[in-house]
């Protein structure tokens, strides 16, 4: 193992502004900042279209938020990347397959679901590290494709 | 009103956390789960950073009888350690890895334009779909009766409502 391209103070102030943003969504509106379960529920199963709106205007934050990046910081962004449109939809479908099965991702299980210590997210987030891991490992180090 | 301008700004603010810790990168994603490769550990912090600040924050907003803005807080009741949790976790960790992107960074990069950004989005959307479709067919094939397939695909589509 090497070490490289570590950004620990970016990666820090990053990482405490996902967890505002999230307990200030918690103290504000008393939901979980989970962003599959939010903007699955903008597209699939929801009790109300009344419920819909606030999914609508978290969902225009995230991607309003990510456009300043885009616009202003484009190297932080997938903006400069070439990547296989049959790749990125392979794993974008095992991502909403999963996240609807198992209810969550690295938001709503993650950052949230161990905020508030769920043996439930805990099981969750250690599945899903250690998937991540061992398809990575697979893929560079048995398959040879390589990463972006 | 007021319930859509703190969604709004929750998600800004999430946002502007995705971009500066990296994740909004797909090669920082991927760089961090390549263990046993080049290895760029920042997004342990970029985890680290934000649960440190929910688990410190959540107990003191659950004090609270209720929501800042009114209503009650939505919480996931189920404590179940299941199959489609692990099944489900399984899957979206190999999508993970293979794409670089979960869903925040992913709908946080729209505006790129890219074409793999934008090809991750609509299958992650169509998974969403077509897992619910199959679901709710699977219940209403196990149950007995009407009665009983209508309570347990409503039962079903509450979980799936409560975010987790």
């Amino acid at each position: 193992m090497e070490i490289v391209n570590f950004t620990p103070i970016s990666a820090l102030i990053g990482g405490v502004l996902i967890g505002g943003a999230s307990a200030l969504f918690m103290l504000t509106n008393g939901k979980i900042a989970g962003i599959s379960g939010i903007t699955k529920g903008i597209v699939a199963a929801c009790p109300t279209p009344q419920d819909r709106f606030w999914r609508i205007a978290f969902v225009l934050g995230l991607v309003l938020g990510g456009a300043g990046f885009v616009l202003f910081q484009p190297s932080l962004t997938a903006a400069p990347l070439q990547m296989h449109p049959v790749q990125m939809a392979f794993g974008g479908l095992l991502v909403g397959v999963g996240t609807a099965m198992g209810n969550g991702c690295t938001s709503g299980h993650g950052v949230c679901g161990l905020g508030r210590r769920s043996p439930r997210s805990l099981a969750s987030v250690l599945t899903f590290m250690g998937a991540g891991f061992a398809t990575m490992f697979i893929m560079t180090h048995v398959l040879n494709t390589g990463r972006f | 009103m007021k319930i859509y301008l703190s969604s709004f700004v929750s998600g800004l603010i999430f946002a502007i956390g995705l971009g500066f810790s990296g994740m909004m990168d797909p090669i920082k994603v991927q760089g961090f789960l390549d263990l046993a490769g080049k290895w760029d550990p920042s997004l342990a912090l970029v985890m680290g950073g934000a649960v440190t600040v929910t688990f410190l924050m959540f107990p003191l907003i659950f004090k609270r009888k209720a929501p800042l803005l009114g209503g009650t807080f939505n919480l996931p009741t189920s404590v179940k350690i299941d199959k489609p949790l692990i099944g489900g976790a399984l899957l979206f960790g190999i999508g993970w890895a293979i794409s670089g992107l979960c869903p925040g960074p992913a709908l946080a990069n729209v505006a790129t334009l890219n074409i793999g950004v934008l090809a991750y989005v609509v299958a992650m959307t169509t998974g969403w779909i077509a897992y619910q479709k199959i679901a709710v067919m699977d219940i209403r094939s196990h149950a007995s009766t009407p009665k009983e397939a209508q309570k347990s695909v409503q039962d079903f589509c509450d979980e799936q409502c409560v975010v987790d």
